[in-house]
């Protein structure tokens, strides 16, 4: 009896002294990580972070969360039961994760992509119009109907900051060639993602570049045997004859430093946008782009991490013919993230 | 009946994470316990546990809304598929009274009642559309009644990313936030919206209707004889557009209620399909009041419990979604099966 007794405070004390050693991190995903797409990425992440820390941490995940107020009882799920650290990956989940962080002011939460913050709740997204810029220098050199197609998402401000900096990229090393903008309301919808990708393909685009969260465009574009821009991770393997390659998130080492400053206690809340210089944003390119256009690419790319370059740097003129951007000028963070109208190359609208 | 078909379910679900939860070099033991692991953790968190049960509540209360409401149509055989619409509308009209009708009011009560009437109102347009088609016009309530809720999720979308955006929203696709008076209080320490309160006191005051008043039985004998019903005298165009009218007027109350209790505020796709989740409901309820808040419980708690099987046991959602697929299916046949009899008998022989 008294040697079970001892027995039993030994294991509670050995359990108590492993819970506090491991340090417990959840992520909420709005996707399924077999869509190759935006969850993945984050996912790879998640894998990252487990290969770098090993047994120091445990890490756990939902996948296919629905946004709003649905996603509150994944959140507060791990909250409740004495998880460190959760990463929320989705815009929808910023009004949840405020709510739960509110209740639990000793977990640190991480809410991706949006703009509210709190004592324990910080934001991250990264700069991906810097290397959309160069994914559209791709295109605009691989190009030679001169029309480029993209498959855009929703109508919101990191979207057409997007198509804007592709845009961009496409004039700078292509001044004839327009890039065609069709919308699909949707981030995960393979077959309606395709067919508007189709509908491009039909107008005579040799390049199809996309938003969304599956490698359905890049596909349509491999059927029709023309070039391809991804998005989000490397789609070379659905693809393979059509993947130029494109803009690629890169989580880990990010996912790294913040559970490294909550290990050590000195996380603080911070909104984080990171951009090619800290390796969260990428450009990934294939051997199907030759190499001079990849040399050009590159030099432009280390202009950019170093600095001396931004894409939007001005004379930039919307579709009307208006000077949006002086000569020179470089638009604040804030324009960039309220963004809602389209350079003088687009060809499409943005809904309202 | 219920309880064998849920067994069964559980059972061949069983076969499934066994598989999953397999690893080379253990045995089938460790897969086993593993699986009852798993069990025990999706029954007790939403279940046995105070606060997995508030979140049990919590999900179960625009199910239990909106199918409590499909209930009235379907006792009549009026095959209302628009619940999900009628939500939306509703959802709608309580933004719209929320942050541009009455947005200057300081008292959370008369705020409540006008924005909750106001999607009460909505949502039973939303109904009396296709009930008006119905009884004028023959037309099919079920086609309409589905298409018009691509109307009402696409009308939302419209002022979600157009004039109804968020001005500090940095052009994201919200509108601004409810004002506090708009917000309704949450009950059990702040775990549980409101709406479980209002979603009793709907279920008991039908339970009322139904059983105790003309209207009850008329609608009873509507569903039962529709030919009887007619000879007994009972107007069939008026009860037919009361009964989808007070349809679309609950589902729309529990969408405003839904926004004023949780959402707080007008987001695209706030319904991951309530409306459509609800039809099953309100069947597996029996059509029952009562019914239909118990097996919404019951369902809530199935979404929670999935949850617990995705966030610590790694169960990836295809799986998940083949469970709740699995449910659905042996508790449907499970009730076809009891109607009938089997009966074995030699070829010739009758």
């Amino acid at each position: 009896m008294k040697r079970s007794l001892l027995l039993l405070v030994f294991l509670l004390f050995s359990f108590s002294l492993i819970a506090f050693a491991v340090l417990d991190v959840a992520f909420v995903y709005v996707g399924p990580i077999g869509d190759h797409g935006w969850s993945y990425a984050h996912d790879l992440g998640r894998l990252h972070i487990e290969d770098v820390f090993g047994d120091a941490i445990r890490t756990a995940y939902i996948e296919n969360v629905a946004e709003g107020a649905e996603a509150e009882s994944a959140i507060r799920g791990y909250a409740r039961r004495g998880f460190d650290l959760v990463f929320t990956t989705s815009f929808g989940f910023m009004d949840p994760t405020i709510r739960v962080a509110q209740d639990f002011p000793d977990t640190v939460f991480m809410h991706c992509s949006g703009y509210r913050t709190a004592e324990n709740v910080g934001t991250y997204f990264g700069r991906m119009y810097e290397p959309r810029f160069l994914s559209g220098m791709l295109a605009g050199a691989m190009t030679t109907s001169n029309i480029i197609g993209y498959v855009a998402a929703f109508p919101i401000p990191e979207v057409v900051r997007g198509i804007n900096a592709f845009a961009l990229g496409v004039n700078y090393v292509n001044p004839n060639a327009k890039v065609h903008v069709i919308w699909t309301n949707t981030w995960f919808d393979p077959s309606l993602e395709r067919e508007a990708a189709i509908s491009i393909l039909d107008l005579g685009a040799d390049v199809i570049a996309q938003h969304q969260d599956t490698p359905a465009p890049q596909q349509a574009a491999e059927e029709w045997g023309v070039y391809s821009v991804g998005y989000n991770s490397d789609m070379t393997a659905f693809a393979p004859e059509a993947y130029l390659g494109g803009p690629i998130w890169n989580w880990g080492p990010y996912y790294e430093e913040v559970i490294r400053d909550v290990m050590a206690g000195e996380w603080e809340t911070h909104e984080f946008w990171g951009g090619m210089d800290t390796g969260v944003v990428d450009l990934l390119v294939t051997d199907l782009v030759p190499l001079g256009v990849e040399k050009l690419v590159d030099v432009v790319k280390r202009t950019i991490v170093a600095g001396e370059f931004h894409p939007f740097v001005g004379p930039i003129y919307d579709q009307d013919g208006e000077l949006r951007i002086e000569k020179g000028e470089v638009p604040t963070d804030g324009e960039l993230l309220a963004m809602d109208w389209f350079v003088s190359n687009v060809v499409g609208r943005i809904p309202r | 009946m219920p309880v064998l078909s849920i067994l069964f379910a559980l059972f061949v679900m069983g076969i499934f994470l066994t598989v999953f939860f397999m690893e080379p070099g253990r045995g089938i033991r460790f897969a086993l316990s593993r699986t009852l692991e798993a069990y025990g953790e999706m029954l007790s968190w939403p279940f046995g546990n105070l606060y997995g049960f508030y979140e049990t509540l919590n999900k179960m209360i625009p199910l239990a809304f909106v199918g409590l409401g499909l209930c009235i149509a379907y006792r009549m055989r009026i095959w209302n598929i628009g619940g999900e619409g009628q939500l939306y509308m509703g959802a709608f009209a309580a933004t719209w009274g929320a942050l541009f009708l009455f947005n200057d009011l300081q008292s959370p009560l008369l705020m409540a009642c006008l924005v909750i009437s106001m999607g009460a109102v909505f949502g039973a347009i939303w109904g009396l559309i296709p009930a008006v088609m119905k009884a004028f016009a023959k037309t099919d309530e079920i086609v309409v009644t589905l298409m018009l809720n691509y109307v009402a999720i696409f009308w939302v979308d419209y002022l979600v990313y157009g004039r109804w955006r968020d001005p500090a929203g940095f052009g994201f696709p919200l509108t601004a936030e409810y004002p506090a008076a708009a917000r309704l209080p949450r009950i059990f320490d702040g775990n549980v919206q409101i709406g479980l309160v209002f979603v009793v006191v709907l279920a008991v005051f039908l339970e009322y209707v139904y059983r105790r008043t003309s209207w009850g039985q008329k609608s009873a004998l509507i569903g039962d004889n529709i030919q009887a019903a007619i000879y007994a005298g009972v107007n069939i165009k008026l009860f037919t557009i009361l009964a989808l009218l007070a349809s679309g007027a609950i589902a729309g109350a529990g969408g405003a209620v839904q926004m004023m209790g949780a959402q707080h505020r007008l987001q695209p796709g706030f319904s991951p399909g309530y409306g459509y989740t609800a039809i099953i409901i309100a069947w597996l309820g029996k059509l029952n009041p009562i019914g239909v808040v118990v097996v919404a419980i019951l369902f809530g708690g199935l979404l929670v419990g999935n949850e617990q099987l995705q966030m610590f046991y790694r169960v990836p959602i295809a799986l998940v979604y083949v469970f709740q697929g699995l449910v659905l299916f042996s508790l449907l046949g499970g009730e076809a099966i009891s109607r009938y009899r089997i009966r074995f008998h030699k070829r010739g022989d009758e």
